[in-house]
């Protein structure tokens, strides 16, 4: 069904490309304890990429090897046609990789807007000193990092709260700043840690806007991993299916919505 | 007398004080909007040139002279020009509310017959590709925003600046023919359509001409010595009327700068970053602004409270006397330029009144406290009255002559009458053409010598010229004893009390009075908060009896009030209740500037009324709700009815003294 090179197209029309980021044969052991077992995907250019399964079935190992956090026991992560070596994760950040935290892991003190310009910091080539002096190009980067950051805060629309420090906001506010933090960084990977987790009807829908404009807008690939099922079927246009560690189902919503192993590790009955 | 004055200087249309404006201080600022964080400006000679470039693009799409051209959308400087640039096309902008959901603008969209709609962004364009299908003239949408759009049908559907880029791209071939429909602009021709919310019944199209808007817009410039050094932030919905007089009618004349917010929830931040100099707000903005100030006294240390409390006392007291340029005494000013430097000073700033030289009030009373409140910083709070057939203004306060309790003087070159059944009749260079493709609503408005029925109740009194408004017209009516009910009077005087939000009061034709109360959540929450009382919704917090106790305070120092005034003592109020959940506009229960809707809210609750009448301590109802998204939902509710003490009344009428 996949053609390697050529991508496909999804059901609304958007050209998906080649792939971006795959996954070979990744298996993680922490001591006795098998995380991942032998699990192969990709992720393509421009997709919606979910990566679903119960509680305990991988997921954040999976996505923290994605964003190097980890370092898979066995196989190889390819990124961009290369295989990647052992990373740190501010090395992973620099080659485009930008995500958010299941637990929000923002700067309690700073401002909203302090927080998004954080996002910049893999793009600035000054110095600690000719920041602080704030004199020729550190000024004009400066300019152009806030440019950046204004245009993400204009798009998330949290306008009213660029000079509110972060403690003070309700919860879905700041999952909305994390958010704003990884686009500042103008990833080429956008990786979400259960975006949705906590969150009321009306801020769900607002984040599946969100999350779709980002992608639409930006042409950015994200991958993502969510408990919603609703939200995972509307959003992703592949998904990945995870239980004990092993890959259980992949493809489209549809075909995995009705693969047996899915259903039965998971879904329970076809959900809608 | 200086009737024609503009018209012999040739300045008969909107497009004609702009091309004055660009030529003669084409560099001064005439529009700011903040984006992206920082305040980005457009002078007037620039701004000529967007519009130009908007208008050619107009006529590439095919827009004719005649056509209607919705607009859509928060306070923006594209969506003033497209106004601006419609009536240079000779065709007719109709600003629509952006809060309609899709059915009301389905209505105002057929009804204009709209071929074309410029919408600000995904949210308005689904709302008119949602009614699209009832609306047969419809065929091209212009929007600002592109946003989410990018998937979208494009072959009715353009991207406000590819329009502009086609516009100036087409110059040659198009712009003898702009001239040309420029050229054809004079007084008679139609400025702009505005759809009035209307208390009752469906909106109508007030049609408004250039002589109507210039010559309003230059009256009340006059009045005011407004100039072109004139700030205003713009943020009242752009269907208002009173928008379309300040923001374009006035701007235009004066030259001034029409200043855009960044979003809705950033107003009272970019209204402190500009400190308008001229400014106008429904009493509500007051009102919550005033709120806030109080609920974050309550929280400030002792030594600032009572700094606060000494002044603000003080203020009170000679503040207007002050601000109205009365004789005090030396030492209360020396008192009040000490409260200026530690409180006044600094709480203006705060409020982003700093710089402020006018500021007006109108659409509902405002309490005689707030106003005070605003007045006594030295701020030159006024009110008028006005409506949409009037192009705003009926009646203003002149400087100097400003009270709570009355709306002013007549504008100038407006005359009123007052009809013997008390109804407000004024004739004025502002009054409205017709209502659109509705002549017995015209006639039935406006009779052949021009002057218009408001359709409120007020008179003039004797001493101070001052016009007093009592009710509407039709909503003053006979209690069954033959006394006068006059419920907006009463109401106000209950919504003066922060905690009260709204009030409707029920008694025509009945023996006794009764109230429906909405509770303030904000001001509520806070004493809630305040006093340990836990509530999970703002049904319960409705409900507690505490709060039900306060409320009935407030109603029973009413009643006192009420009593006071032979005319109205029998508007007492025998029975209230609060209600489980706040009247709103989705539901149809308010207009969209907040107007109780009555006879809608008479018809949705007439359990609770009959159980208000019936003496039962309670009533059960359940009651539809329409959510934002438009989808419909239930809730049921018990509500205790709680009895009020009133005063007794004089059993015959004494004349007041």
């Amino acid at each position: 069904m996949l053609d390697q090179a050529e991508g496909y197209t999804t059901a609304d029309g958007r050209k998906i490309g080649g792939v971006v980021m795959e996954m070979k044969n990744i298996t993680l052991r922490f001591g006795g304890v098998v995380a991942i077992k032998d699990i192969s995907f990709d992720i393509r250019e421009g997709e919606i990429r979910a990566i679903i399964g119960p509680n305990g079935a991988g997921k954040s190992s999976m996505l923290n090897v994605i964003s190097g956090f980890y370092t898979p026991s066995e196989g190889e992560v390819w990124f961009h046609g290369a295989k990647r070596p052992q990373m740190r994760p501010f090395e992973v950040a620099r080659q485009g990789i930008a995500r958010t935290f299941q637990n929000i892991a923002l700067f309690e003190g700073m401002s909203v807007l302090d927080n998004v310009m954080t996002g910049r910091l893999t793009h600035m080539k000054t110095g600690v000193f000719s920041q602080a002096l704030w004199k020729g190009r550190a000024e004009k980067e400066e300019t152009e990092n806030r440019e950046v950051a204004e245009k993400v805060i204009d798009f998330l629309e949290i306008q009213h709260i660029r000079k509110t420090p972060v403690s003070r906001l309700p919860y879905g506010l700041k999952k909305r700043v994390e958010l704003a933090r990884a686009l500042a960084a103008q990833p080429r990977l956008l990786l979400l840690d259960e975006p949705m987790a906590g969150m009321n009807v009306e801020e769900k829908e607002d984040m599946s806007r969100f999350i779709l404009d980002v992608n639409d807008e930006f042409g950015t690939t994200i991958a993502l991993i969510e408990h919603d099922m609703g939200v995972v079927m509307d959003l992703s246009d592949r998904v990945v299916v995870m239980d004990y560690g092993k890959k259980i189902g992949d493809g489209p919503p549809d075909e995995v919505r009705n693969n047996q192993d899915v259903i039965d590790a998971y879904l329970g009955v076809a959900h809608d | 007398m200086a009737q024609t004055q503009s018209g012999a200087e040739g300045l008969l249309s909107l497009p004609a004080l702009l091309h004055r404006n660009a030529t003669q201080f084409g560099t001064s600022p005439a529009y700011r909007e903040k984006e992206f964080g920082i305040w980005q400006g457009w002078s007037w000679a620039e701004t000529e040139k967007e519009i130009e470039a908007l208008a050619l693009g107009l006529i590439n799409l095919g827009v004719n002279e005649g056509d209607f051209i919705a607009i859509i959308g928060r306070n923006r400087p594209y969506l003033y020009w497209s106004m601006v640039a419609a009536q240079m096309v000779g065709a007719v902008p109709v600003p629509l509310y952006q809060d309609a959901v899709a059915e009301e603008m389905a209505y105002v969209l057929s009804h204009c017959g709209a071929r074309f709609v410029i919408a600000s962004d995904q949210e308005q364009v689904d709302k008119v590709i949602e009614v699209q299908d009832q609306l047969h003239q419809f065929e091209h949408l212009i929007y600002l925003d592109p946003r989410g759009l990018r998937k979208y049908d494009h072959s009715h559907l353009h991207e406000y600046s590819h329009v502009q880029a086609q516009g100036s791209a087409a110059y040659d071939e198009f712009i003898n023919e702009l001239k040309a429909r420029r050229d054809k602009l004079d007084y008679d021709t139609t400025c702009v359509m505005l759809y009035t919310s209307g208390t009752t019944g469906k909106p109508k199209g007030v049609v408004l001409s250039n002589r109507n808007v210039i010559e309003s817009a230059r009256n009340s410039a006059e009045f005011d010595h407004l100039t072109r050094g004139e700030d205003i932030l713009s943020y009242l919905p752009m269907a208002w009327v009173g928008d379309f007089i300040f923001s374009v009618g006035q701007a235009y004349w004066c030259g001034f700068c029409v200043n855009c917010p960044e979003s809705a929830d950033t107003m009272m931040t970019d209204l402190r970053e500009i400190g308008p100099t001229y400014f106008f707000a429904p009493p509500r903005v007051f009102e919550t602004q005033l709120t806030n100030v109080m609920i974050r006294m309550e929280d400030a240390g002792r030594l600032k409270k009572a700094m606060f409390r000494t002044f603000m006392e003080h203020a009170r007291k000679v503040g207007p006397s002050i601000l109205d340029g009365k004789p005090v005494g030396a030492w209360d000013r020396l008192k009040y330029a000490i409260g200026n430097a530690l409180v006044y000073g600094p709480l203006k700033d705060t409020l982003g009144f700093s710089r402020i030289r006018v500021g007006y009030t109108a659409g509902e009373a405002i309490g005689p406290e707030i106003f005070d409140f605003y007045r006594s910083l030295g701020i030159n709070l006024k009110q008028l009255y006005g409506q949409t057939e009037a192009t705003v203004f009926i009646t203003v306060q002149p400087d100097g002559e400003v009270r709570a309790d009355t709306v002013g003087v007549p504008a100038p070159d407006v005359e009123i009458r007052i009809s013997e059944n008390g109804e407000i009749f004024y004739r004025s260079p502002g009054t409205f053409v017709e209502y659109y493709k509705n002549p017995e609503s015209t006639t039935s408005t406006k009779d052949a010598e021009g002057w218009v029925a408001t359709g409120d109740a007020g008179f003039i009194e004797e001493d101070s010229g001052h016009l007093r408004i009592i009710d509407r017209a039709k909503d003053v009516g006979k209690m069954a004893d033959g006394a006068m009910f006059a419920p907006k009077y009463v109401e106000n005087k209950l919504k003066f009390y922060p905690d009260i939000l709204e009030a409707v009061l029920f008694g025509n034709d009945r023996d006794r009075c009764v109230a429906f109360i909405n509770i303030d959540l904000t001001a509520v929450g806070n004493w809630a908060e305040r006093n340990n009382i836990a509530y999970a919704s703002y049904q319960e917090l409705a409900g507690h009896p505490k709060v039900l106790g306060a409320i009935q305070e407030h109603v029973e120092a009413v009643n006192r009030s009420v009593a006071q005034d032979t005319m109205l003592s029998g508007c007492q109020v025998h029975r209230f209740v609060v209600l489980h959940k706040e009247l709103d506009a989705d539901d149809g229960e308010m207009t969209r500037t907040r107007k109780v809707r009555r006879r809608i809210v008479e018809e949705k609750y007439a359990d609770i009324i009959e159980a208000l009448y019936d003496d039962s301590a309670t009533v059960s109802t359940r009651t539809e709700v329409t959510y934002e998204d438009g989808r419909k939902g239930h809730i049921s509710a018990t509500l205790e009815i709680r009895d009020a003490a009133v005063q007794p009344v004089a059993p015959h009428k004494v004349a007041a003294e």
